[in-house]
């Protein structure tokens, strides 16, 4: 009995060795820790990725500059693209989902814990076997060490007569596996989301978020197979002499367009909905207000996924299909504006007659909600063919883009960070330096994308490594110094993240007096999520919880 | 241990940016100098909102339009949603109290659906009436058609009713006051795809292999238009450079009449000339009334007609001339002309010839 006892007693003083701490992490199937796995491949990732993006944008400082040269500045836009689409954006997208939707919906874990932990581990080995590409890809003459056809690979500048070597091949393997991850998660996700709720959430009491990612999931299920497809048909013409995409033996250069686009535009929305989700989460709570319209929020959703499935040919307009496929593409594309009109209008209604809280995670969902009210007007402006015409593949179009990407999807997840780190962690993150970080990070945003509408209409087009034109020097001399802004305001950030893991203020279980159940289990949770499996009746079970005397079923 | 982890990163992030930087810093130094260009003549700047020809107007237009339209949402939801956050913030009194929640409203709801509805509505049929517009625009009997063919990273002109070839240079007759002579292009690729884009005349359409796009224009004013290439082709897609010159009837029936034409032979410098057909030019160039047929690289018969070479970016003058032929990877790097190792004799021999070729 005594040796028991002293056993368990050293058991609980000693801190478990590296390697056994790795190892639970490495061989864990929690939801919750692939869940931060993915959060911090995503982090990684953004490092490189924005040191690329950086680096385009030093290239970009002067005309005529010859500091990077053409090659690499074409590996570099490439790369930048590829990394925070799917190594950056994606990821950071399925770490939050796999944290919170089992913890919202009262689940202990996700249907499939080894299938999640697979497509967490394709993921990470994705992301790595394209970055081995700058060590494993030389070897043949004139060959690039890493990918150079851009991030969305239009043929036939990807078939072996132009893209020699094999860094074009990591850029397939590489993202192909990363899909095949990603694909494992929306199955999990959506097996998770229909068969493992508590009693009584039914599928129309589940909180937004839960709600908003379940579409999220169905897109990734639509839109990432064909992308597999048509990536390994370009394995095929590369190695095995089909000619699927070589024009010069009868194939289509536009096949694959419209391939990649029957992915890439869906994958714009499937970047996009999470952040609707984190919004619809953060504004209610730090407005003190319930969502207004619950219902047409989610018919809005519904409407955006089933659209942006019909959508792609935007991408194209310049391709010179036929006026009435153009026409009928714009038609579409406008459609998918009021859905998201609605969106912004609802988060709007909340924000009235609240009592607004000005925290770090609503200032970026602010954020969020302006710069992506930008991204979505320019959006329509592009919809307008003819002047597509003129301004696609310009830098009107790089800074549209980036205003839905980056000012919508990706500072609607630092809000995320912002909201959920105490639930992950057990502690505050600093709220002093994640308001520095959030001036940085929006004005130098704001610095380094809006002048790139100008110098798109003054005629610059994206992908070019140097330039002459007078007239676009200042409009990028600005660029380059909001990206250093920017930068300065993601040194806080990973400062703050790493700070606050052991100096932050004890969070508690609820910091936020939030309405979701992740609330009700302690920071961090523990393995098994909830002691008891809870009960819920309305869509806030915790407001039900908190106010008795006004639960929100009598409403719903 | 947060110490060790500051010391840690940096080193990291140096590596990284050595192992990415390392060929282009190489390849900085191979380059002699960075290409300069000094301004054309009467250059005019890439600036889509200052039209020249009837599609770019109607594009420049249908703009202010629709900048005017979201400008006004934009202010209709971000006035507001300013406004709110100052009417509405926290204050010390409210601490612990809720608002009212209020979960929503059928006819406020619905009458934000039905307003955008109908905006982007109207918008459609402003896009629809362009399209139609721009695209339905029937060539007069007068009209001067051009194959354009895209190639990494160049554009070569074939003018089929005038019967040649040339490169880089697009020229364009004006037109009488009234009826100005559009050109239409029927635009091919020999490689890969390329886009071809001259803001100030009309929007871009792509030059893709396997298929022939169309695009027209009629430039108005006289002068050099300026663009290039707008979908990323490779290497030296940034210097793919388009320029269309604009001019007067009889200008450009003086230069269709002096193209038409085969390449001067002057005695004077047969050196050159049997340099250049003996060693591997006379493969990818052509010179009509020579034996030089090659396909793979612009026409070189009225090479001194173009103000420009290297697809524009470089002026041409023998002083360039002398540099291009001797290593054109020191101006162009990547380009698909090798440095073929003449000798300086050979390389001043070579330009002596070339530049009688007006």
């Amino acid at each position: 009995m005594a040796t028991i006892d002293s056993y368990s007693q050293n058991q609980l003083t000693t801190t478990p060795s590296l390697t056994t701490r790795l190892h639970a992490w490495v061989a864990s199937v929690d939801h919750k820790q692939i869940g931060i796995m993915y959060l911090l491949m995503s982090l990684f990732f953004m490092i490189l990725g924005g040191l690329e993006a950086f680096l385009i944008r030093i290239q970009l400082w002067s005309p005529n500059s010859e500091l990077i040269g053409p090659e690499t500045f074409n590996q570099l836009f490439t790369m930048h693209g590829t990394t925070m689409i799917f190594f950056v954006l994606m990821p950071m997208l399925s770490g939050f989902a796999n944290f919170l939707v089992p913890l919202m919906i009262g689940a202990r874990d996700v249907a499939f814990p080894r299938l999640n932990a697979l497509g967490f581990w394709l993921s990470f080995f994705g992301g790595c076997l394209l970055y081995f590409t700058y060590f494993g890809a030389q070897g043949l003459y004139g060959a690039e060490n890493a990918p150079d056809v851009g991030w969305f690979a239009y043929a036939p500048l990807t078939s072996p007569a132009y893209a020699r070597g094999n860094a074009t091949d990591y850029w397939i393997l590489g993202t192909m596996l990363t899909g095949a991850g990603t694909i494992a998660f929306g199955v999990n996700l959506l097996a998770t989301i229909f068969t493992m709720r508590a009693p009584g959430m039914l599928l129309t009491k589940m909180p937004l978020f839960v709600y908003i990612f379940m579409m999220d999931a169905v897109l990734i299920i639509i839109a990432f197979p064909p992308l597999t497809a048509a990536q390994v048909m370009l394995l095929l013409d590369r190695y095995a002499g089909a000619h699927f995409f070589d024009p010069q033996t009868g194939g289509s250069a536009v096949l694959w367009q419209h391939l990649f686009w029957f992915f890439g535009h869906p994958e714009v929305y499937i970047l996009a909905l999470p952040a609707f989700a984190i919004t619809s989460e953060v504004i209610p709570v730090f407005s003190r207000k319930v969502i207004f319209g619950y219902v047409s929020m989610a018919a809005a959703t519904a409407a955006i996924a089933f659209i942006s499935l019909g959508v792609w040919v935007h991408h194209m307009f310049t391709v010179g299909l036929s006026d009435v496929v153009d026409t009928l593409f714009a038609a579409s594309t406008f459609l998918i504006a009021i859905p998201t009109g609605i969106k912004i209008f609802n988060w709007t209604a909340t924000l009235y007659g609240g009592r607004i809280r000005l925290k770090t995670p609503m200032l970026f969902a602010l954020g969020f909600l302006s710069m992506f009210l930008i991204g979505g007007l320019t959006g329509i402006m592009l919809a307008v063919v003819p002047f597509d015409w003129q301004v696609s593949d310009s830098y009107f179009l790089i800074a549209h883009f980036h205003y839905v990407l980056f000012g919508g999807s990706l500072f609607s997840l630092l809000a995320g960070f912002y909201y959920w780190y105490p639930k992950m962690t057990g502690r505050m993150m600093s709220e002093r330096i994640g308001i520095l970080q959030f001036l940085c990070t929006f004005v130098g945003f704001n610095l380094l994308f809006f002048p790139m509408h100008i110098s798109g209409l003054l005629g610059m087009p994206r992908r070019i490594y140097t330039y002459t034109e007078p007239s676009w020097v200042l409009w990028n001399q600005l660029s380059t110094i909001g990206a250093a802004v920017m930068g300065i305001g993601f040194l806080f950030f990973f400062y703050n993240l790493i700070r606050s893991l052991r100096h932050g203020e004890p969070a508690g279980d609820d910091p936020w007096d939030a309405w979701t159940l992740e609330w009700t289990v302690p920071s961090p949770p523990p393995a098994y999520n909830f002691e008891k499996t809870p009960t819920v009746r309305s869509r806030r079970p915790l407001w039900d919880l908190k106010h008795p005397d006004d639960p929100d079923w009598e409403h719903e | 241990m947060s110490q060790k982890t500051a010391r840690w990163w940096p080193g990291n992030l140096a590596l990284f940016l050595v192992i990415i930087l390392s060929p282009g810093i190489s390849a900085a130094e191979n380059a002699d100098q960075a290409p300069t260009l000094q301004s054309i003549e009467q250059d005019r700047n890439t600036l889509m909102l200052e039209p020249e020809s009837p599609p770019a107007r109607t594009i420049a237009e249908v703009f202010y339009l629709i900048l005017g339209i979201v400008a006004v949402i934009f202010l209709l939801v971000f006035v507001p949603l300013l406004w709110m956050l100052f009417r509405f913030r926290m204050r010390k009194e409210d601490e612990g109290i809720e608002p009212p929640q209020i979960y929503g409203s059928n006819p406020i709801e619905l009458a934000w659906t039905i307003g955008p509805a109908i905006i982007v509505f109207v918008l459609f049929l402003v896009t629809a009436r362009s399209i139609f517009e721009i695209e339905a625009a029937v060539p007069p009997h007068d009209a001067v058609h051009v194959r354009v063919i895209g190639h990494q990273w160049w554009w070569e002109y074939e003018y089929p009713d005038y019967g040649f070839i040339t490169a880089n240079e697009l020229h364009a007759p004006l037109g009488k006051d009234g009826s100005p002579r559009p050109v239409y292009l029927d635009l091919e690729s020999a490689d890969v795809i390329h886009s071809f884009w001259v803001p100030q005349l009309a929007g871009k359409t792509d030059v893709i292999p396997g298929r022939i796009n169309h695009l027209w224009f009629a430039a108005e004013k006289p002068g050099w238009y300026k663009g290039q290439c707008a979908e990323y082709c490779g290497t030296q897609h940034a210097h793919m450079w388009l320029r269309v010159k604009s001019e007067s009837d009889q200008d450009f029936a003086e230069w269709v009449a002096n193209e038409q034409r085969d390449a001067v032979a002057d005695p004077a410098v047969a050196v050159g000339r049997n340099l250049f057909l003996e060693n591997a030019c006379a493969n990818c160039h052509t010179i009509r009334g020579t034996s030089a047929q090659g396909k793979f690289a612009p026409d070189l018969t009225h090479l001194m007609g173009r103000k420009t070479i290297a697809s524009g970016i470089l002026p041409n003058t023998r002083d360039y001339l002398l540099r291009w032929v001797r290593n054109p990877q020191t101006l162009k790097v990547g380009c698909h002309m090798p440095d073929m190792k003449l000798t300086q004799r050979e390389v001043e021999k070579i330009v002596d010839y070339l530049v009688t070729l007006q």
